[in-house]
């Protein structure tokens, strides 16, 4: 009698199961990897190039032909002539050459030694060019009246150019001279300084203004629908147009705010919230506590709610205050949605780029590492350095990912 | 703390507090309302309004205490020893209108603030009570005027032109009597700036985000939601970490990409961006509505004949139907106010999306009304989608992560 044994690995429904769930993600992993996994590759190849943005149209060669001496009638002397020209100053170009088919009704004169005609083609071959190199190609030629006929000029068939042009992107110089650039000098330090004193005090301010709101609308009275929608606002609009608000609001010429507070006396003088130094770095910093406050305050408050109410109840027979229920009941119970929502908030924080840039530019000393990748790769137009920059933002995030993993999976229990 | 406790020492306290609040309010409100001189006296506050707080203790009934102290401060405002100073030419009408604001309001309120404070010691669910609803009130009209004023400087500008404003930038008020001239610049940011244009070709864009996002969304989440393989945990774990990956550090080799191949400055580059940036999100948000729908019905089904497919189309979709709505919702806000990729790889304005387009008025040349109207026109549809339909957005951003 065979003895009868559980079934060892994993038995055909298991299988099938798989491969259907593989299935239905397969179109996401494909698209994510495309599109998130593929440039982050490629941000590490790119920051050890040296490449600008003038690199991302490589050097080729640009070519003019035309039918000089206006033939009007059959048996006309004409010159056929190309001119070719190396569009990039500073890289050579290999294996220059061109084909091009004749028009019909053209008979070939003296053909220079660099081409030669098989069967109405005519193919030249240049060798190599060194930068900015030029050359003409002068062919006489005598039209015959088909040429009317067919009514074709030599450029109704444009030339086919060949020529290799060594692009920086995929040849293999490498370089470290992006990263020593953007490690240099004091920068570098004020840039990291900048981009954690906007993280910590972002994601600190919105959560405690989330929880003060989330505490305000934990209760039901009229209104409190509207009033939550009305706290959402910030969050949901357009940043560019809270942006530009804001900065309307606190400019020093004619900014309403600067307005109220001469009113007020608070001070003499318009104050440029944004264009002076310490200053500019607090204001961006309020702007980000300001327009993310909603989103704390959302996930606090639904996890508010769900607290049971007896537990009150019950601390109320008990004699605890307003003050120690929060304390002793409500915080133990929103700490761990606290500290997801500051993790997540500041690795969210840490890698805004949008608000600083709409408000300030990265002027006046609040430039963060986000804004720099800009800066280095479009300002300054230096793709390579940029992307150095962006390297160093993924290495600190990786850090703080390994740390986050770790946490919420106890936290979430996935 | 326990000095504190004590009807004549918290009354005055929460009073004087309450009424720097309510004077700085009605100050501010006044100015941007009016655009004439307010000012709030911060030691005539603090003196009226301990005052004013001792009066609801010591004054019975206390109906009594709340009609003197409203007199009492629209008196003061009149006199100008109020906790608001009103310039010297700012008509009576005004001066009547805050003082009588600022006196209900003051009465009203503190009238509800001092309910079961009593003159004596106090217990500390009374004390603690009123400063709570100290508290409350303050936090009512912080967050109420830190979120109204931004939107609302952006509406009043885009009505106003650029001489008004530089004359007094307080002066929010609205001359009727222009009638539809007041939205001149609306006009010409339609005419003359393609508005029209952007705004079909930014709802183009996120009704399509949307369509993409939950084509691929959905089956992934479901496949994480529900079904059993290797590796399931951990890719449930990386669609997290991809939403972590900064746009800028994403937008710097797709910009080289696009240039290279082309796809630059066409609708197509963008919608093939924009949901990949969506799709994790959204994934996170449904398997997690997924998970909590029950499994029973959907195996009824499968027992019934339906295939995997099958089910979640007659069966978990349905049942999905308000995720669904927030998702998508979710999706088109994100897709509506993206910024950064819409400025990197638009350039040919008659492909903008709006907030591209407010990003080109954005120059000395363009008198700021204008700025400010093509905010409105990008902020006002969204707001009223959200508005509609906030239930749905509220539940669907916590769905995902909040366990109860």
């Amino acid at each position: 009698m065979t003895e009868i044994t559980p079934p060892k690995g994993t038995g055909p429904l298991a299988r099938r199961e798989a491969r259907l769930a593989w299935g239905l993600l397969l179109p996401t992993i494909t698209a994510v990897s495309l599109v998130v996994i593929l440039p982050l590759l490629a941000i590490f190849w790119i920051s050890v190039k040296p490449v600008t943005l003038a690199d991302l149209r490589p050097p080729e060669v640009t070519m003019r032909e035309d039918l000089r001496g206006n033939p009007e009638v059959a048996g006309d002397e004409a010159t056929l002539r190309y001119r070719l020209r190396n569009s990039s100053q500073a890289q050579p170009i290999l294996g220059v050459g061109f084909t091009d088919t004749l028009p019909e009704g053209l008979v070939i004169g003296e053909l220079p030694e660099t081409c030669v005609i098989e069967a109405g083609v005519l193919t030249c071959e240049f060798g190599d060019w060194d930068p900015g190199a030029r050359e003409t190609i002068e062919i006489p030629v005598i039209v015959e009246q088909s040429y009317f006929d067919a009514g074709l000029g030599p450029r109704d068939d444009p030339a086919v150019v060949r020529g290799d042009a060594s692009n920086v992107l995929t040849n293999a110089t490498f370089t470290f001279e992006n990263f020593a650039r953007i490690f240099d000098g004091r920068e570098f330090w004020s840039v990291l300084w900048v981009t954690l004193f906007y993280t910590v005090f972002g994601t600190i301010g919105a959560l405690v203004f989330g929880l003060f709101a989330a505490l305000l609308l934990n209760k039901s009275f009229r209104g409190q629908g509207i009033l939550r929608g009305l706290y959402l606002f910030p969050y949901v609009a357009p940043v560019i147009a809270v942006a530009f608000a804001w900065i309307l609001l606190f400019d020093p010429f004619s900014g309403s705010a600067n307005a109220l507070l001469i009113q007020m006396g608070v001070t003499d003088e318009a104050i440029n919230f944004f264009g002076e130094r310490p200053l500019a770095l607090i204001t961006v910093t309020v702007f980000e506590i300001w327009r993310y406050f909603p989103l704390s305050f959302l996930f606090i408050l639904a996890r508010m709610q769900s607290i049971d109410n007896d537990m009150y109840e019950a601390a109320d027979m008990d004699g605890a205050s307003p003050f120690q229920q929060f304390w002793y009941l409500s915080m133990p119970q929103l700490l761990g949605i606290l500290s997801v929502l500051f993790l997540l908030r500041f690795i969210w924080t840490f890698n805004k780029f949008d608000d600083i840039f709409l408000l300030t530019g990265g002027n006046a000393g609040t430039r963060t590492l986000t804004v720099n990748v800009y800066e280095q790769a479009f300002a300054l137009s230096n793709l390579g350095a940029g992307a150095a920059v962006a390297v160093v933002i993924f290495a600190c995030l990786l850090t703080f990912s390994i740390f986050f993993l770790k946490f919420i999976s106890r936290e979430e229990g996935l | 703390m326990s000095a504190l406790r004590f009807g004549y020492v918290a009354a005055p306290l929460l009073g004087a507090l309450w009424m720097v609040t309510l004077a700085v309010t009605v100050a501010v409100a006044m100015s941007f309302a009016t655009g004439e001189a307010f000012r709030p006296a911060m030691l005539w506050s603090l003196v009226w309004g301990a005052i004013g707080g001792a009066a609801f203790l010591a004054i019975r009934p206390r109906r009594a205490a709340s009609a003197l102290v409203a007199v009492a401060v629209v008196v003061f405002i009149a006199a100008g020893v109020g906790p608001v100073v009103v310039g010297p030419d700012v008509p009576a009408l005004s001066r009547g209108i805050c003082g009588l604001i600022l006196g209900i309001g003051f009465a009203a309120s503190t009238f509800r603030i001092m309910e079961d404070l009593s003159p004596g010691a106090l217990t500390r669910h009374e004390f603690e009570g009123a400063v709570i609803r100290f508290l409350t009130g303050f936090g009512y009209i912080f967050f109420t005027a830190i979120v109204l004023i931004p939107f609302y400087v952006m509406v009043m500008t885009s009505l106003k032109n650029q001489s008004e404003l530089v004359m007094n930038p307080l002066d929010f008020s609205i001359d009727l009597s222009k009638g539809w001239d007041l939205f001149r610049s609306y006009e010409e940011l339609f005419r003359d700036f393609n508005f029209g244009t952007y705004m079909v070709n930014s709802a183009l864009i996120s009704v399509l985000t949307v369509i993409i996002t939950l084509l691929f969304a959905v089956p992934g989440a479901y496949a994480v939601a529900r079904l059993r393989f290797r590796g399931r945990a951990a890719f449930s774990r990386s669609i997290l970490l991809i939403y972590m990956v900064p746009m800028i550090v994403l937008a710097l080799p797709i910009y080289i990409a696009f240039s290279m191949t082309g796809l630059r400055n066409t609708f197509f580059g963008i919608v093939l961006i924009y949901p990949v940036t969506t799709i994790p999100v959204a994934l996170y948000m449904l398997q997690g509505y997924f998970r909590g729908l029950p499994s029973e019905v959907e195996e009824a089904g499968l027992m019934d004949g339906l295939t995997r497919l099958a089910v979640i189309w007659k069966i978990t979709l349905p049942l999905s139907l308000p995720a669904l709505a927030s998702v998508s919702l979710y999706v088109f806000m994100i897709a509506w106010n993206e910024f950064l990729l819409a400025f990197m790889l638009l350039d040919d304005p008659s492909k903008f999306t709006l907030t591209r387009g407010i990003a080109s008025l954005n120059s000395s040349e363009i008198p700021r009304q204008h700025l400010m109207a093509g905010s409105v026109v990008a902020t006002v549809p969204i707001m009223v989608i959200f508005l509609g339909l906030e239930r749905f957005m509220t539940k669907g951003l916590t769905a995902g992560s909040v366990k109860g």
